[in-house]
């Protein structure tokens, strides 16, 4: 089920205004790729391309190649819809929808887009999803109250069980701990690395022991200097840009030295 | 999983469908609102122009559409203005009593009674305003006509129903009081904290602060607000239709029982009764009344618009 | 330089020659002087010279009082403060008095046919005393009704295109039309229904549906701002969720931003049906008056509430007395309805008020 990507000269632009430029990687399948840097470098602003929602801000445009299993996202008989039904997103804020109970949210995706599936087959795939997102057992008595009433780290363990309830192939998550505390970070981090076998996921993130906590690839995204493209600068196992990067400004933000 | 498939096989061609329906549906209601605006001009001049065209002797009154509008269009004027003198600087005082001067915890429960006079109906206040306060100006205009009577406004002699064109103008300043008060009161809300806080830091008193920090920083609003009213108190029907006992003509005389008609009570009087050249007739002053009020109401939304941009920034 | 602030009372007068601190007056003088007004006010009034001379003269008592002695002893700034705040004061309930007369002449005149038989009778064949405003009530229903199915999805799908759709020039223009549209006189928007239907049928038409046009015209801007201010309150996060999931925009605009801002459009809602159901003026010239029922709105003429209660009013028989109490009663009703939709707009929005964001 999971797929890889492949990512080639991808230049990113909000109106004429580059923000990323020239950015090629690939990203394996069942593997944690993880997309450090400091901020406004445009690390988000590529992960929102790789599932087009970059081009919900007016305006907002890319040029290059992103292909998932071969298969090109921008190409011209390409739904962008399509896109996002394979690949989900988890936000650096959690963003249940507050009008829907717990059950509601998790079947969000199959209802909102009015797939007919039966009673008990749904019932199913929310005990499912809860369970791989490891929220079961704490809400399974509450289903029905409404899915903003749970708590912070719960909210976004729902957000995700929402995302991969629809079955994507790849996970995006956007700073997903950003907004948590300690223990709920813990919890999703597990989460992550139990997802690993089923899924391809990319994570960005702003904390470097997260990034090499659960990734097994690490990309290090920098700006040459400030109103200039953020650009890739150097992506290989985590290991490898923890220990031995081989630029000199990977060094100096893992070490602390900026950013 | 089963459902893999399902969306992306079977349902995008129907979502894309859906999309551009929902899409268009939304414009097109968009669209839908200059293109009644456009029809209520349109409908009223196709309706009216047999009345502008025909020879003046057939139109009512004998002597043309424009001799016929006139003095109803002088009635609209002299009611409106005069409502508005009353009310704008009432309803600015009373926006300031209620974001100022009452205390906290009531100030929106005081507002939301000032609100309640803006949703009782017109009609209510046309038989208020008979019954109630008519009778009740008889005695002050007698000594308004005694004592005052050399301004011409007052010139008497006094109506002994009190169905005066004082009446009306008192009943319209009432109705169109609510809208600018809250149309104020909003500004005066975004009145940035700072500002009062630099006035009251420098010694000001309470009324010395509302004098340099509120009240210029409210004033285009105040402006666009009255216009607002303006607009309201010249199209307003039933009130007016009820208390106005009219007689014709052109006179400034606010307490006599000779009072010119307003162009909208003009209307509801005639046109149940009224067939052929006189209902073409009758939309045509509807058709000038459109015109006037469309335009106060445009400076109005413009000058109020021109100040939200200027304090866009807070 | 000093100021006097409130926590400087009597015992700084001690000190007012050694230090330039102002005096202030204690905090029970204003109402001493308004003590000492309202008993002047109240001997003139209960004298029975008149109400309104009592009020005056309570008022221009308690300024004189209060201006004066504030001038003495606090200087004439502190006065000129205390002058705005009284005058400020009275104009709020100036304000007051014409709602409380209006309120109270309806009720103690309304109360009079506030029977079985003024809700269950029409006015067909009836002279004199007896009959009813049923007709009016099912016209006024009716009418409202089919104003409001036509005004909502409208003005929703307007305020959706300002909100999700529209973009740039265009939206700067509805929006400035649609609050130009709010200032459209009513008996503009009748005569607009009147002519638009006089162009398809002919001149002297008649019928329910004319008067539901003209008060759409009088609904739909109303809808739409409320529609706009309430979608821009919805998170945009939510709209990510909802992309996110794959879900088409109309599907994620119909699923997820309406239910949120639900309760809001709701409240606009009923205030616009409470604003447009005592219109009198669009309906006189569209939908006129009938003594009988009539419930079918493509048809004839039909009675409404409003109307009824102006010709009753207008044209009473002779005697006048049941037509007036007819018209009052009919009046009463009215301000009962459009206070309860009032209250249930307010109740709606108070309990189902948008949680933020998060």
């Amino acid at each position: 089920m999971a797929k890889h990507i492949q990512v080639k000269d991808l230049d990113i632009y909000y109106d004429e205004f580059l923000a990323v430029q020239g950015v090629s990687m690939t990203i394996e399948p069942r593997s944690v790729t993880a997309l450090i840097g400091p901020s406004g470098c445009g690390k988000s602003t590529f992960l929102r391309s790789l599932n087009r929602m970059h081009e919900l801000v007016p305006k907002a445009r890319v040029e290059g190649q992103v292909a998932i299993n071969g298969r090109d996202i921008y190409g011209s008989n390409v739904d962008p819809v399509d896109v996002r039904s394979e690949i989900g997103m988890v936000f650096q804020r959690p963003n249940p929808f507050p009008t829907m109970s717990i059950y509601e949210n998790v079947a969000a995706g199959i209802r909102l887009n009015n797939v007919r599936m039966k009673r008990s087959e749904l019932d199913d795939l929310v005990e499912r999803s809860l369970r791989s997102a490891n929220l079961w057992n704490e809400v399974k008595d509450r289903l029905h109250r409404p899915g903003g009433g749970i708590s912070g780290g719960q909210q976004q363990r729902l957000c995700i069980a929402r995302a991969i309830a629809v079955d994507p192939a790849v996970l995006l998550m956007d700073e997903p701990c950003s907004a948590l505390d300690p223990i709920s970070t813990q919890a999703i981090e597990d989460l992550i690395n139990d997802l690993k076998p089923d899924y391809t996921i990319v994570i960005v993130t702003h904390n470097m022991q997260q990034a090499a906590r659960v990734s097994d690839t690490t990309g290090f995204f920098n700006l040459a200097d400030v109103g200039q493209p953020g650009q890739l600068i150097e992506m290989d196992t985590t290991a490898k840009i923890f220990s031995a990067p081989r630029e000199q400004a990977t060094e100096d933000y893992i070490t602390g030295r900026f950013g | 999983m089963p459902l893999s498939e399902t969306p992306s096989a079977v349902a995008r061609p129907r979502l894309r469908a859906g999309d551009r329906v929902f899409a268009g549906l939304s414009t097109g209601a968009g669209l839908l609102i200059l293109f009644v605006l456009a029809g209520v001009a349109a409908f009223l001049l196709v309706e009216a122009w047999p009345a502008l065209t025909a020879p003046p002797e057939e139109v009512p009154g004998g002597r043309g559409v424009a001799l016929y509008v006139w003095p109803l269009l002088f009635g609209t004027a002299l009611s409106a203005v005069f409502a508005l003198l009353i009310a704008a600087p009432l309803a600015v005082t009373i926006a300031l009593f209620v974001t100022y001067y009452a205390p906290r915890a009531l100030a929106q429960g005081l507002g939301y009674l000032i609100d309640l006079l803006a949703a009782v109906p017109s009609i209510i206040y046309g038989l208020w305003g008979f019954t109630v306060l008519a009778p009740a100006t008889v005695g002050p205009s007698g000594w308004l006509a005694d004592n005052l009577g050399f301004i011409p406004l007052f010139a008497g002699p006094v109506s002994a129903t009190g169905r005066t064109m004082l009446v009306a103008i008192l009943v319209l300043a009432v109705m169109i009081l609510p809208i600018i008060t809250a149309v104020v009161r909003e500004a005066f809300r975004q009145v940035p904290r700072l500002h009062e806080e630099a006035a009251r830091a420098l010694g000001a008193t309470q009324w010395e602060m509302l004098r340099m920090a509120v009240l210029p920083f409210g004033r285009s609003a105040i402006i666009g607000a009255s216009m607002l009213g303006l607009g309201r108190a010249l199209g307003e029907t039933m009130a007016v239709t009820i208390v106005l006992s009219v007689s014709g003509g052109v006179t400034v005389n606010l307490i006599s029982s000779g009072n010119p008609s307003t162009i909208a009570a003009d209307i509801a009087l005639q046109f149940p009764e009224s067939t052929g050249l006189a209902v073409n007739t009758l939309i045509a002053s509807g058709l000038v009344l459109f015109a006037v009020t469309f335009a106060v109401n445009m400076a109005a939304r413009t000058v109020i618009n021109r100040r939200s941009e200027f304090s866009g920034a807070n | 330089m000093s100021v006097p602030t409130r926590t400087e009372r009597e015992s700084d007068l001690t000190l007012t020659e050694a230090a330039p601190v102002r005096r202030t007056l204690p905090p029970w003088a204003p109402y001493a002087a308004l003590a000492v007004a309202i008993a002047v006010g109240g001997t003139v009034t209960l004298a029975g010279v008149s109400a309104g001379l009592g009020a005056v003269l309570t008022v221009v008592l308690y300024v004189a009082c209060v201006v004066t002695v504030s001038r003495l002893v606090e200087g004439p700034r502190k006065a000129k403060d205390r002058a705005v705040t009284t005058v400020v004061t009275s104009a709020f309930l100036l304000a007051l008095a014409p709602l409380i007369s209006v309120l109270a002449t309806v009720i103690s005149r309304g109360t009079a046919r506030m029977d079985v038989e003024f809700f269950t009778f029409s006015m067909r064949g009836v002279v004199g005393e007896g009959g009813g405003v049923y007709h009016a009530i099912t016209g006024t229903l009716m009418i409202t009704g089919l104003a409001t199915l036509i005004s909502v999805p409208v003005g929703m799908l307007c305020g959706v295109y300002l909100v999700e759709y529209a973009k740039g020039r265009l939206a700067t223009v509805i929006t400035f039309f649609v609050d130009v549209m709010t200032g459209i006189p009513s008996i503009v928007a009748g005569l607009f229904a009147y002519a638009l239907f006089a162009l398809i049928l002919g001149p002297g038409v008649r019928m329910g549906l004319m008067g539901a046009v003209a008060l759409s015209v009088l609904m739909i801007p109303v809808v739409v701002r409320s529609t706009e201010e309430m979608l821009k309150l919805v998170p945009n996060e939510l709209r990510e969720a909802a992309y996110a999931l794959a879900v088409p925009k109309w599907r994620m605009i119909l699923k997820v931003v309406i239910p949120t801002a639900l309760a809001g459009i709701a409240t606009g809602v009923t205030l616009a049906i409470a604003r447009v159901i005592g219109e009198t003026a669009p309906l006189l010239v569209t939908v006129g008056i009938t003594q009988s029922v009539n419930l079918n709105p493509f048809d004839g003429r039909m009675a409404t509430l409003p109307v009824s209660a102006y010709y009753q009013y207008v044209n009473p028989g002779v005697p006048p007395d049941p037509s007036l109490d007819r018209a009052w009663s009919a009046a009463l009703l009215l301000i009962i309805i459009v206070m309860a939709l009032n209250l249930v707009a307010r109740l709606i929005s108070h309990r189902f008020a948008p949680k933020s964001g998060g």
